[in-house]
This record gives C-alpha cells, structure tokens and sequence, in this order.
C-alpha cells in the first residue's frame, strides 16, 4: 500500500514538473518587465539642456497631459534611427515629450539636435546616468509613458518602431 | 560539399543500426546460446564507425570552411586559427550533439568488449537501453539539430565564432565533461538492466564500480577544466559562479560521487541496492536535465547555448520518458534483499558512508532548487528573481563543517562494527588543527569564530589524510588521496577567498599608483594586428615593498567578425600565489581602467582537483586482491 | 601649547576613525555591488562590470552609503526600480520561503531516513 501511493505521489510530481518546464519554455528568458504596479514618478532635480539651471521633477511634471519621457544620447546609433518617429510624436498635442541626455558630451549633443531636429518640449541633463536608474532605465534609447496622474504606465527598452508609435497614440488619447 | 553528404547519410545510417542492433538483441535473448551473438558487438562497432565518420565529416567541413553548410556558416570563419576551427565543430549546439553520440556509442562499444564476464542477458539489456538512449538523441539530431543542413546560395564567409571560445581550456572542456558525463548513460542503462535481471549485487557492484570511476575521473577533471577557463578568460578572477550552466555540470557530479561512495558498500556488505539503482538514474537524469536546461533557453546564463524552444520541447519529453521508463523499470522489477538486514551499526564504515550520501543530497538539493527555483516562481506567479551565490554559500559552507569532520572520521571505522581507534591522536590532530587555525585567522577576518570553526575542520582533514599517507600501510591510498586533495581543496578556496585583494584605479599611460604594498606603473602600449583581431597590449610594472618587480601585459582584442572586444587579464602564477591584472577601455577617455588582484594559492586549488581525480585513477588501477 | 597637543590628539583620532569608516564603507560598498546584477551584462555583478548601468548604479550606492543609508534600505531601493531580478541574494519574503525552507526541510528528511537505517 505505501508503495503504491508513494508511487502516484511521484507520478503526480512528475506531471507537475513537467507542466512546469513546459511552460517555462513559452516564457521569454530575456528579462524585460512589464510594469505591474504603476509607479509614481520619482522626485528629482535636474539641470536643464539649454538654460544650465536646477529645476524640479513637479516644476517639470506639472501640466495635466501625458508625458513621454525618451532618454538618448548623441552616442547611441538606434537613438539616430528612432529620432524622425520622435518628431512625428512631437506633434501630437496629447502628450508632452521629455527627454533624458544620457552620459553625453553637451557639445555633441547639442549637435544632435540641431542637426536631427528637437522634439522635446523640455531636455534634461543626466550626465551621470543616475537620472535614468531613478526612472529604472536599463540603458539608452528607452522611452516611458507617464499618464495624468503622474505615474509611469509603460516602458519601451531599445528604439521605438511605427507599430510602438501606434500603440503610444492610442495610449495617450 | 561531399563531407556534408557523407556526415548526413552516416547519420542516418547510424540510427537504423540503432533499430538493427534492437532486433538482434531482443531475437538474441531469448536464444538459448550461452554466448553472446558476435554480430551483435560487430554491430555496435559499425554504428561507432558512422558516428565517427558522420563527426570527422563535419570537422573536414570546419577546416575548410565549406560555408555550404550551414553549422559551419553560423559558427566558423575563414581567419580563424585552425586549432580554433576544428574546436569550433564541437562548440556549438549541433556539434556538440554529435560528441554526445560519439560518447555514448563509444561507451557502449566498450562496455560490450570489457563485460565478456558478465551474464550475457545482462550485457545485451544493457546494449538495450542504451540504445533507446542512442535513438532519441540520433531523433533529436535529425529532427531538430541537424549539423548538415544545407545554405544555398554558398555565403563567402561564415559569421565567425565568440572570441571568448577561442581558448585551449575551453577546446578541450566539451570532449573531457562530455565523457564524464555523457558516460554516466552506461551506468543508467547497466543498472536498469541489472535490476530486471535481480542482478544488483556484489558482483555487478564491482564491475560497474570501473565504469562509475571513469565517468567520475572525467567528469571531476572536465568541471576542472571549465573554471579554469573561466578564471583565464573571462576576466573577472573568479572561478566558480553558481552559474546555471556551472551548477548543471555539478549535479551530476554530486550523485556520482555518493554514487561511488555506495558502489564500495554494495560490494562489501551486499546492501544498499536500492538506493544505488536510484542514484544510477539519477545521474543520468541529471545529465539529460542539464542538457535540457542549458539548450532550452529556459534559463538565463554566460554561457547558453543557441536558444530554440522547439529543442527544448523534445529534450523535455525525451528526457521525461526516460525518467517515467526508468522509475517504471524500478518499482516493477526491484527486489529487495530479504537476508540482508539493511540496518547499519552505527558507528560503521557502511554509516559514515550513508553520512556522505546524507550530507550528498542536501548539497544537490540546495544545488538544484536554486537552479530551478526562478522558473517555477516565474511560471507560477510570474515573479522574476535572481538566486546567486550569496544562496549557495549560505546553504553550502554551515554544513562543510560537519561534513568534512565525517570525512576525517568515517575512513578509520571498520566495517560492520567498528571502535575509533587512536582516540588520543585524533585529539591531539584536533587540537593542533584549531590552534593552528586561530593563529593563522586572528588577524586575517572578522568573523572569527565561523572562519576559525572552518578552517579547523579543513585542517583536521588535512592532518588526518596526510598522517595516513606517510605513517600508515598503504591499503585504501586511493582514497586517502582523493580525501587529502579534497581538504586541500577547501583549504585552498578558503584561504584564497580571505586573503585575496584586489585594486581597482582609472590609469592613464605613463601614470603610477600607489597602494598600500607597492606601486603599479603604466609603462606603455603597443597595437598589434592579429589574424583576426587588433590587439592593444599594455605594460604595467608592479612593484611590491621588497622592490620586487612583476611585469604584467593586459590586453584588449578587438575582433573582426563578429565585432566583439574582450578584454585578456594576464596572470603570473607562482605556488605561493597568482597576480591578476585586467584591464578595460573607458568609453571616450585616454585613461583605462585596471583591476589589480592579488590571489594566494590559486594554483593549489586546480592541484587538489587533480589530486582527487589521482584519487580516483588510482581506484581505477588497484589490483583485486587489495583491501 | 598643551592645548595644540590636545587639538592635534583629537584632530588625529578623529581622522583614524574617519579612515577606519571609510574603510569599512569601501568593504561595504563592495560586499553591495557585488549582491548586484548588472541588467544589461550576461552574468556579472555590478562589481565586475564597468558597462554605463553599472557605473551609473556605482554612483547611486556611493550617494547612498555616504547619506547613511543602510544595506537593506539600498536593496530594497533597487528592488524597487527594477525588481527582485536585480539583487543576487534572494531575501526571506513571501516568494522565496520555499526556496531557502525546502532544502533544510529535505535535510531533515534525510535525517530520519538515516535514524531508521542505523541500530545503536
């Protein structure tokens, strides 16, 4: 009697593993999280692009829209590439568009964006990187959508692409 | 091109020996002729030949560059060494594929030649499984993996090899792990075979004890030779990192050894039959989970393979019908001994080796969940959480303590019914053991008590195996040397971690740094182009107190296909200690960065492994009329 | 005089245990970046890697230590921006009791396993 319901134990366990690892399989190693909980956005200072001054996250959050927040840097090839789909962005008067200088040379970006057109409403400064670990930024180009409660309701690691910039309008109307 | 056609067919034609070697064997069971059917190894032999033949194909294919086919196109290059090229047929996933089956029809090939002793339905079972074995992984090849597939139109060039692969150790690692391993099939398909036989005994004991040693030589020295390559190249002076792919070879390697360690109280006493039928499985049940792991693209790691679910899929059911046909072998056929009462003295050899199997299985278990544990959280609440090595350690390095305090005492009982013998010198050894080790320590780490608790266990291991060597008669030496490499071993990697140091400075060329035992001088740079990379070689001085200088030259490669840099630390080993100096390029600056270790006794640790795997060889010579 | 002796004793003092804090944020500082994952590295800690996120990280766990902030208190920062993923060491919490419970609870197991194969 033990040994027959030490066995179906078994068989049991064996069965859940293997639904398990099966469905492991689906899942995508490459860890890229959705936002579960909308987290608020942090609070920080930060040196403006143009103007050289401190202001702050609520100075610069403070309008009742939606906010795209981009990082990139003049350095980062698929930032070029992403650039047009930005602008096309710009336009849209849904939400504003914010963005993050990553670890750059101010010269060279300042460059990039005489040369490729501005579509910020407003650019910060993070010269260090910290700016973007407080957003929870894995790197450069990455791209949040912050809605009119001031939280951040989506992430975009890497360039964005015509079918994001779809899924972004529909999110900000 | 014809190396192409000549690999596929040979494939082919090896799995229908597969299916030929079945029909003969079944027909050949149930013939009542004592000897076994010569046509039977003839066969065996010949499907050795196709794989043979199928893999030299595709290493011709490798050394010419023959980018017709398409493993070759991924995974080669027409600027790389040739060394490099030929290592390059088995570091890929279907090449490696093609070492499995060459291992696993070599071992069977082997077991046949070297088992003519034995009860002929037992050797032709064993052929049997094995072969079920050979079909799945033959299937998996040609169905998923096939390393013959054709490109058209032929590409010019191929998409070249990671350069971190380009590395002797790494060259070697796959043939070696592999047959330690992959070798570990034949004692799955020998012990399920001598279970439907109710032939796990002490006969088969002893000879299945010569095929567990091999696997486990190999296996100790292929894991071995796996973290040497990763201290040499991967540039970070680590050794060991509870990587998934790491902690996959390791498991199989712990089952093993109690494995091994309960062969010799099956052959003694008669018992334990059970419980080695099931470590049997479990090896190789660890081996093919590994595989499944590593392949499957399941886990997030350094060093994964290609990741192809569709493989994955078919390794996973591969590998649970393996277990449901093994298990259900078991349960169905397993007979316990009824004359043997399978309860130990309790101060016995027979128990200290229950101990070891005890102590085995909690680390495997620890080994094993945290390898696995992320996925089924991730499956289940779809949380993701890393489990890396402050887990292991915490779990792992309490219970060494007691561990190797068993392993001090369980060699000296006797058994069946054992005394301690010598209990005053044991003391005296301990005693001198913790003095020893609070001298050393006091001024070495704040954790005193733990460190000191440690050391003093390794120590009395030390002392102990190293008095049995030099005063004792030499019965038991094999094992008395495996035993003094292990607690070499953790002397090693414990001194090691307590007194290694490390700088880490951004340094321009010509600039000196000083630290608190020297200064390091950035002399200067040279650039180099290699055949397939540039190479930025710089010149450090160091210069300790005494005024002893070591001249060190890191380098950085820039690869060309595929565009890779990789940064090679350069080592000075001596026996006293290893100096590491790495160095990395700092985006958009003149200076670099440098990270400076200084690691005592890093050579002392790849010794005891060898001297544990001398352990082992030894066991594998020793002659039958010795105790 | 003896006040500037006095003054020299105490600025001495002051700057040794300020050394020996230092010393014990550096193996601090250490002991954290090595607990870290760097997220766009394949298997290495913040400690080893000199990619931008670490770097970046590097700077953040700097500010931190010097504000005071404790081990933990950091942790749960960056579990915070990124998750339970980022931190090498799994804590106790509600998903990980199983993983550290079930291996000592197998241990046990082995345990009585043990006590009824052996007579005394």
């Amino acid at each position: 009697m033990k040994n027959k319901f030490s066995i179906i134990v078994i068989i049991f366990f064996l069965i859940f593993c293997f639904g398990i690892f099966y469905k492991g399989l689906d899942n995508s190693n490459i860890y890229a999280p959705k936002i579960k909980d909308k987290k608020n956005i942090p609070i920080f200072k930060a040196k403006d692009f143009n103007s050289n001054i401190y202001i702050n996250s609520e100075k610069i959050f403070k309008e009742d829209t939606f906010y795209i927040v981009n990082i990139w840097a003049s350095w980062c090839v698929p930032c070029r590439t992403e650039h047009p789909l930005l602008m096309v962005l710009s336009k849209n008067h849904s939400a504003k568009l914010i963005g993050l200088n990553y670890r750059d040379n101010l010269n060279n970006a300042k460059k990039f964006i005489k040369e490729l057109g501005n579509p910020y409403s407003q650019i910060l400064i993070d010269s260090d990187g910290i700016l973007s670990v407080e957003f929870g930024a894995y790197g450069v180009p990455e791209t949040f959508i912050i809605d009119k409660n001031k939280r951040i309701i989506r992430k975009f690691i890497g360039p964005i692409n015509k079918e994001i910039v779809e899924e972004i309008k529909l999110i900000i109307k | 091109m014809l190396a192409n056609q000549i690999g596929y067919y040979s494939l082919i034609s090896g799995l229908l020996l597969s299916f030929l070697l079945c029909g003969v064997s079944i027909k050949d069971l149930n013939s009542s002729s004592k000897r076994i059917n010569q046509k039977i190894l003839s066969l065996s032999f010949l499907q050795l030949v196709f794989v043979i033949v199928s893999f030299l194909s595709l290493i011709l294919s490798f050394i010419n560059s023959d980018f017709s086919n398409e493993t070759v196109f991924n995974n080669s290059h027409t600027t790389k060494p040739l060394f490099y090229k030929i290592s390059g047929t088995w570091g890929n996933h279907e090449g490696s594929l093609l070492l499995w089956l060459l291992v696993l029809t070599l071992f069977i090939f082997l077991f046949l030649i070297k088992s003519k002793e034995q009860p002929k339905k037992y050797r032709i079972l064993t052929l049997l499984f094995q072969q079920i074995i050979i079909i799945g992984f033959f299937l998996f090849v040609l169905m998923t993996s096939n390393p013959f597939n054709y490109l058209f139109p032929i590409p010019s060039e191929g998409l070249g090899l990671n350069p971190i692969l380009q590395d002797p150790a790494l060259a070697i690692h796959p043939p070696i792990l592999y047959l330690g391993y992959v070798g570990t099939s034949i004692i799955f398909s020998s012990s399920l075979a001598a279970v439907t036989q109710n032939y796990v005994s002490r006969e088969w004991g002893q000879h299945i004890k010569k095929w567990v040693l091999l696997s486990w030589i190999f296996l100790t020295i292929g894991i071995m030779l796996g973290s040497i390559w990763a201290y040499y190249e991967l540039g970070w002076g680590g050794f060991w990192f509870w990587d998934p792919v790491e902690n996959v070879s390791l498991m199989p390697w712990l089952t093993l050894t109690a494995l091994l360690h309960c062969i010799i109280v099956l052959e003694r006493r008669n018992a334990l039959t059970s419980w080695v039928v099931i470590l049997s499985i479990a090896t190789f049940t660890l081996s093919m989970c590994g595989t499944f792991l590593v392949r499957s693209g399941i886990l997030n790691s350094v060093h994964t393979f290609a990741n192809d679910p569709a493989r994955g899929i078919f390794i996973l059911i591969f590998l649970f019908v393996l277990i449901v046909l093994s298990l259900g072998i078991f349960f169905l056929f397993h007979r316990e001994n009824k004359n043997n009462s399978n309860n130990f003295f309790w101060l016995s050899r027979e128990t200290a080796i229950l101990l070891n199997n005890w102590f085995m299985m909690y680390f495997l278990s620890v080994v094993l969940i945290g390898t696995v544990y992320p996925i089924f959280l991730d499956v289940i609440s779809s949380e993701k959480i890393s489990v890396g090595p402050p887990f292991y350690q915490k779990l792992i390095v309490p219970f060494l303590i007691p561990f190797l305090f068993f392993m001090s005492l369980g060699p000296r009982l006797k058994w069946i019914k054992s005394k301690i013998e010598n209990k005053n010198s044991l003391i005296v050894t301990f005693i001198i053991s913790v003095i020893l080790t609070f001298f050393i320590i006091k001024n070495l780490t704040t954790d005193l008590l733990f460190y000191t608790v440690l050391v003093s266990a390794a120590f009395f291991l030390f002392f102990t195996t190293l008095k049995e060597l030099f005063v004792k008669k030499f019965n038991n030496i094999a094992q008395t040397v495996a035993h003094f490499g292990f607690s070499l071993l953790v002397l090693s990697i414990l001194f090691n971690s307590i007194l290694s140091s490390e700088i880490i400075t951004n340094i321009k060329v010509g600039e000196k740094y000083n630290y608190s035992k020297g200064k390091i001088f950035f002399k200067k740079i040279e650039e180099r182009q290699e055949s397939n990379f540039k190479s930025i070689i710089a010149y450090f001085e160091i210069k300790n107190t005494s005024g002893k200088i070591v001249e060190l030259k890191p380098e950085i490669r820039i690869y060309n296909q595929p565009v890779i840099i990789t940064s090679e630390a350069d080592i000075k080993t001596t026996l006293l200690e290893d100096k590491f100096l790495v160095m990395n390029l700092v985006k958009g600056n003149e200076y670099f960065n440098i990270r400076y270790q200084i690691k005592p006794f890093m050579i002392w640790i790849w010794i005891s492994v060898l001297l544990i795997s001398l352990g082992g060889l030894m066991s594998l010579f020793k002659k039958r009329y010795e105790k | 005089m003896k006040i500037l002796k006095i003054f020299i004793i105490l600025f001495l003092s002051i700057s040794f245990s300020q050394l020996k804090a230092d010393e014990k944020n550096i193996k601090l500082k250490s002991k954290i970046l090595k607990n870290i994952r760097c997220l766009i590295c394949q298997g290495q800690s913040v400690y080893d890697s000199e990619s931008d996120f670490a770097s970046s990280i590097k700077l953040i766990v700097d500010k931190k230590i010097n504000e005071g902030l404790k081990e933990e208190k950091i942790y749960e920062f960056l579990r915070e921006k990124y998750g339970d993923w980022i931190i090498y060491d799994p804590e106790l919490s509600k998903n990980t009791y199983i993983l550290w419970l079930l291996p000592l609870l197998l241990f046990l197991l082995g345990g009585v396993i043990m006590k009824k194969k052996i007579k005394f």
